[in-house]
Formats: structure tokens, C-alpha cells, sequence
């Protein structure tokens, strides 16, 4: 692209607020009562971090890796990408990750924090907000209710869900090609969100933030462990 | 006491019989006929436009939303109605072109659009693909303008368009530009090709195009579109905070916008302007700016220094 330096953010946004956050509005009429079964699924991955049992990381697997394919079909292909032809180059990641997640973590090779220490506590705090608080955020920006962003049904709370299972689990080489395309999601939201000048844009910055935070913390201390 | 002219048997058959073929006309046919718009003649052809068109960046792009679709189809009927014809878009625009087929489609508008699409492809051997889709998604027998969108891939772009034209499969071929980038290529273009439209970004406060390319589009018979009226309605925000000044009424602008446009559609080398609106007020507000009075060359002077200051 010639003369790049002359090009904002703002130029390469295709479609207004408006439009974008009635996709939500749509998706959630569309899809009514599937919610509830994303809300029992989200918890079920709380349930997970807060008291891990041998089978809990195999479950969470088959459920993320479920959420990550019904968003990549039903919500990015189509109802985001009619209106983003970039999405179309996103799909295949989501599908990708959801292969990925299925095959880690359904095979074991990934065990879920047990140790009271800050990358769980991270990995909490970050499911918690997936779940319960992120669906409240049009209430708090004065939109309509109908227009709430639900776990494993639209990208964002699903990535930040993803992020916080992982933040914690061991051993990092498997965690961490998990975690990239969750990462990739949360930093393409913010740029989207803060280019059409939403003021909950800060929200998948800071997922990324405490997700980078949780991983990079040092693992070697014994101190807190049960 | 009052006279009556009683009609002939004549005159009221045939008063009825217009009467009756105005009913059966799309509603801005018959309006059109009576007080359009100004138009302005496109060189190469003689044809004409009127002054000013409708954009489809963003506005038009709602996806499969059905509320959303119907006001797009809302503002579309204003816009014919008002006496539009040139709406502009491009594959790039997501759903726009979509969006316009369903309003082409809904308002039986075909005969009455004036269809300006783009080509935007960096892979040449797929022009005449995406030439077809669009032409699928507008729902048009085929264009009346094709351009080359922001130069991408221009001199095989250039060259599908002009052997359209040449199979009598188009019948106008332009490039654009936006934001003042690349004006030195796109001078050399304007040169060098058949060129029949150029468009670009023009303004009372985006004036670079003055200097060299409308003069050259007058030299080379070219018309002229002017995309970014409103720089993307952030002009229009910034002079919403100040009152209109008095002497604005003088060439009949009533609002900012009508200011900003008759500034536009007044320099006699424009052929058209193409804000893009979501909402139907303002679509009759943009088509009301193209009658007379416009500025002369002294008023046009005070607007650019009176916008730029603010
Ligand atoms: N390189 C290229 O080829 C290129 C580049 C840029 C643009 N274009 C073409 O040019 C068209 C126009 O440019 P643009 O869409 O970027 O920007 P624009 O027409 O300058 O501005 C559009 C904005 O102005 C607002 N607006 C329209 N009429 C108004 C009025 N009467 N009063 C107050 N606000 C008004 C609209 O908001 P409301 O919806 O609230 O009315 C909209 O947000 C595009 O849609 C596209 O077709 C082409």
C-alpha cells in the first residue's frame, strides 16, 4: 500500500457502531435459548479452575473447542463477515483453534493450575468476567440488554474465557499455542473497538495484559501451594 | 365575480390521461420531471447528472439486518424522489453494493440509478469476477461507470475497463482517489488514458485537487466526482458547535451541509458530489443543495476562509 503513512484506523473501519453492535442484537434473537446452555457451559469452566478434577481439563476442551467452532460458523461467517471481509481471513483461525483445543486439551497433555498462586487467581478473575460480567457491558454503555456479548456464542468473552483457563495450566509449551489466537482476537477487538470509539474498548487490552501478566509469572515458588 | 374557463372535453381527457400515467410512475419520475435537481454535463458524452449523487461507504453497509435495510431503502427513495440519480459504490464497501440492489430492486429504480462501481483488486485476472458479482449485487443489466479504485493494480485494471467499454459492456471508465494520495500518478493517468470520470476528495477545506486536477479534468474533458464532501461527517461535527452565518441564505444554504456542498458542486469543473447518509432528511437536505443560487467565485472565497477559520 503506497503513501501507508497517510492511513488511520478510522480508514480501514467498513461499518459504524451502530451496525456492529446490532449484530449482537441479531445474534442473540436468532439463537434465544442457547444462552442459557452458554451460561451453564461458562460455568462449568469456572467450576473447572476453582476446584480442577482429573477429568476437568478434557471436558473444558470438548466445551471451548465447541464455542470456538459455533462462533467461527454462526457469528464471524455469518453475520460479521457480510459487513468485514477481513473476518473471512479470521474464520480459519477460529476453526484452527478449536481444532487445537480439542486435541490438547482433550488429550490430557495440559493440567489445569491447583496451586492458590497469581496465575490462577488471574485465570479466575478473567472466566468469572467471561461469564457473568461481559454480557452486562451494553447495560453499563447505555445500550439495550438484548445486545449482550454471551460466552462461547460471540469472540470476545470466549477468548477471555479461553485466556483465563490457560493463563494458569501447565506445562507453558502446550499452553501457549493455545493461547496465541485467543491473544490475536483480544488485540483485534480493541483496535476495533477503539476505533469506532467505544468506551469498553480497554476491556480485551486488559485481558491480553493480565493474560501476559498470568503466564510470565515465575512458577517456581512453593510458598501458597495446598 | 371570478371567470371560469371551462375545459374542453379535450383538455380533460387528456388531464386525465396524465393524471393516470403520473399515477403509474414511480413517485420521482413524476417529480423529477417538474423541479429536479441542477445537473451538469458528464464531457465525453453530453449526457447529464444532477449536481449531486449519494455515497455508500459505511452507511450502506448493514449486512443482512432487515431494519437496517429498509432505511437504506428509506434513503434511497428520498434520493430519487429529491431527482439523484450517480450512487456510488465499490466491492470494497462490505454489504453497500448489496444494499443498494435491495433497494434498486425494492423501488424498481433501475432505469432511474445512475450506477457508479469500482474495481478494487490487486490480482488482475480477477477484474472481470468481481466486475460480475458486483454487477449480481447491484442487480443492474451493467454499469454506467466502472473506476479503478485508489489506483490498486491500475494499468491492468485500467485496461479490463476500457475493453469493457470498447464491447459496449460499460459505458463510463474512471479512477479514484481519496484524502489528496497520489495526485502526481493521477495526474499522469488523467494524461495519458481516455479517461471519462476522475474521482477524488474536494471540499472547502481539502482544496488541493484546484491546483492541477480539475484543471486538467476541464483540459482533458473529463468529469469530475467528489467523494468526502464532509470528510466523513467530522466536518460537519466540528461546524455543528457555530451558527451558520447570515450571508449563508444569499446562495440559498440553509445548514452547514448545504453551505459545503453548493461550495463543491459550484466549481464548474465538478461534475458531481457523493455524500453518503444513513438518514432521509439529510438525503433531501444534500439533493436541495443543488439549485440555484450557487456561490460565485467571491462567495466561494468567503466560505473556504470562513470554514478553514472555524
Ligand atoms: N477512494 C474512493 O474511491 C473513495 C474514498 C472515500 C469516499 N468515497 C465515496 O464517496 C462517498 C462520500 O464520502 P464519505 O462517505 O467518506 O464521507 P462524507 O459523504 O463526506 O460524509 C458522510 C457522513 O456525513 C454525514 N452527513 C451526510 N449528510 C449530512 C447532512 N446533510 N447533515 C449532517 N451530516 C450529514 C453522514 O452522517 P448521517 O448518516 O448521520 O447523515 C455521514 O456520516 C463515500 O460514501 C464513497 O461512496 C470514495
Amino acid at each position: 500500500m503506497s503513501e501507508w503513512w497517510t492511513y488511520r484506523p478510522e480508514d480501514f473501519l467498513l461499518f459504524s457502531p451502530r451496525v456492529y453492535w446490532r449484530l449482537f442484537e441479531l445474534h442473540n434473537a436468532d439463537w434465544w435459548p442457547l444462552q442459557i446452555v452458554a451460561l451453564l457451559a461458562g460455568l462449568s469452566i469456572l467450576t473447572a479452575l476453582l476446584r480442577p478434577r482429573p477429568w476437568s481439563s478434557r471436558l473444558n476442551g470438548i466445551i471451548l473447542a465447541a464455542g470456538w467452532g459455533f462462533v467461527a460458523w454462526a457469528f464471524l461467517w455469518q453475520r460479521y463477515a457480510p459487513i468485514n471481509w477481513a473476518i473471512e481471513y479470521v474464520v480459519p483461525l477460529f476453526a484452527l483453534q478449536a481444532l487445537l483445543l480439542l486435541g490438547v486439551l482433550s488429550s490430557g497433555w495440559l493440567t489445569l493450575p491447583d496451586r492458590r498462586r497469581l496465575p490462577r487467581y488471574i485465570g479466575l478473575a478473567l472466566t468469572l468476567y467471561a461469564v457473568m460480567l461481559h454480557p452486562l457491558i451494553p447495560l453499563m454503555s447505555g445500550r439495550s440488554w438484548q445486545m449482550a456479548e454471551i460466552f462461547a456464542m460471540t469472540p470476545d468473552p470466549l477468548a477471555i474465557a479461553t485466556l483465563g483457563l490457560l493463563v494458569g495450566a501447565h506445562p507453558a509449551r502446550w499452553a501457549w499455542p493455545l493461547m496465541a489466537i485467543p491473544l490475536l482476537w483480544c488485540l483485534l477487538s480493541w483496535i476495533t473497538l477503539d476505533t469506532m470509539g467505544s468506551s469498553t474498548a480497554w476491556v480485551p487490552l486488559i485481558a491480553i495484559g493480565l493474560a501476559l501478566l498470568g503466564r510470565f509469572w515465575p512458577r517456581t515458588g512453593r510458598a501458597n501451594s495446598t | 365575480m371570478p371567470t371560469f374557463n371551462p375545459m374542453s372535453r379535450r383538455q380533460v381527457l387528456q388531464g386525465l390521461l396524465m393524471a393516470t400515467a403520473a399515477s403509474a410512475l414511480p413517485p420521482w419520475q413524476v417529480l423529477a420531471q417538474h423541479n429536479g435537481p441542477k445537473t451538469r454535463v458528464i464531457p465525453s458524452t453530453g449526457d447529464t447528472v444532477p449536481l449531486v449523487g449519494l455515497g455508500s461507504w459505511i452507511t450502506f453497509n448493514v449486512g443482512d439486518d432487515p431494519e437496517l435495510l429498509e432505511q437504506c431503502a428509506d434513503v434511497m427513495a428520498a434520493f430519487f424522489e429529491s431527482g439523484g440519480r450517480m450512487i456510488d459504490s465499490s466491492p470494497m464497501y462490505g454489504s453497500s453494493q448489496a444494499t443498494i440492489g435491495y433497494g434498486l430492486d425494492k423501488l424498481d429504480a433501475y432505469e432511474r440509478v445512475f450506477s457508479a462501481d469500482k474495481l478494487w483488486t490487486s490480482s488482475p485476472d480477477e477484474g472481470r469476477d468481481q466486475i460480475e458479482a458486483s454487477r449480481s449485487d447491484w442487480g443492474v443489466s451493467r454499469f454506467d461507470l466502472l473506476q479503478v479504485h485508489n489506483l490498486r493494480a491500475w494499468r491492468e485494471n485500467l485496461e479490463t475497463l476500457l475493453t469493457m467499454k470498447d464491447d459496449g459492456e460499460l459505458r463510463y471508465v474512471g479512477i479514484t482517489t481519496s484524502h489528496g494520495r497520489r495526485h502526481d500518478e493521477f495526474e499522469t493517468i488523467m494524461r495519458d488514458y481516455p479517461l471519462d470520470f476522475v474521482q477524488l476528495t474536494y471540499n472547502p477545506v481539502d482544496r488541493e485537487a484546484e491546483q492541477r486536477l480539475l484543471p486538467l479534468a476541464r483540459e482533458r474533458e473529463i468529469g469530475v466526482i467528489v467523494n468526502r464532501p464532509f470528510q466523513q461527517g467530522r466536518l460537519i461535527d466540528r461546524l455543528g458547535d457555530h451558527d451558520l452565518p447570515d450571508w449563508a441564505s444569499e446562495v440559498g444554504a440553509e445548514t452547514w451541509a448545504q453551505l459545503i456542498l453548493k461550495f463543491i458542486i459550484s466549481h464548474p469543473d465538478v461534475t458531481c458530489a457523493i455524500p453518503a447518509t444513513t438518514q432521509v432528511e439529510h438525503v433531501r437536505e444534500n439533493m436541495a443543495a443543488a439549485s440555484s443560487p450557487l456561490p460565485d467565485d467571491d462567495m466561494r472565497q468567503r466560505i473556504a476562509e470562513t470554514i478553514g477559520e472555524l
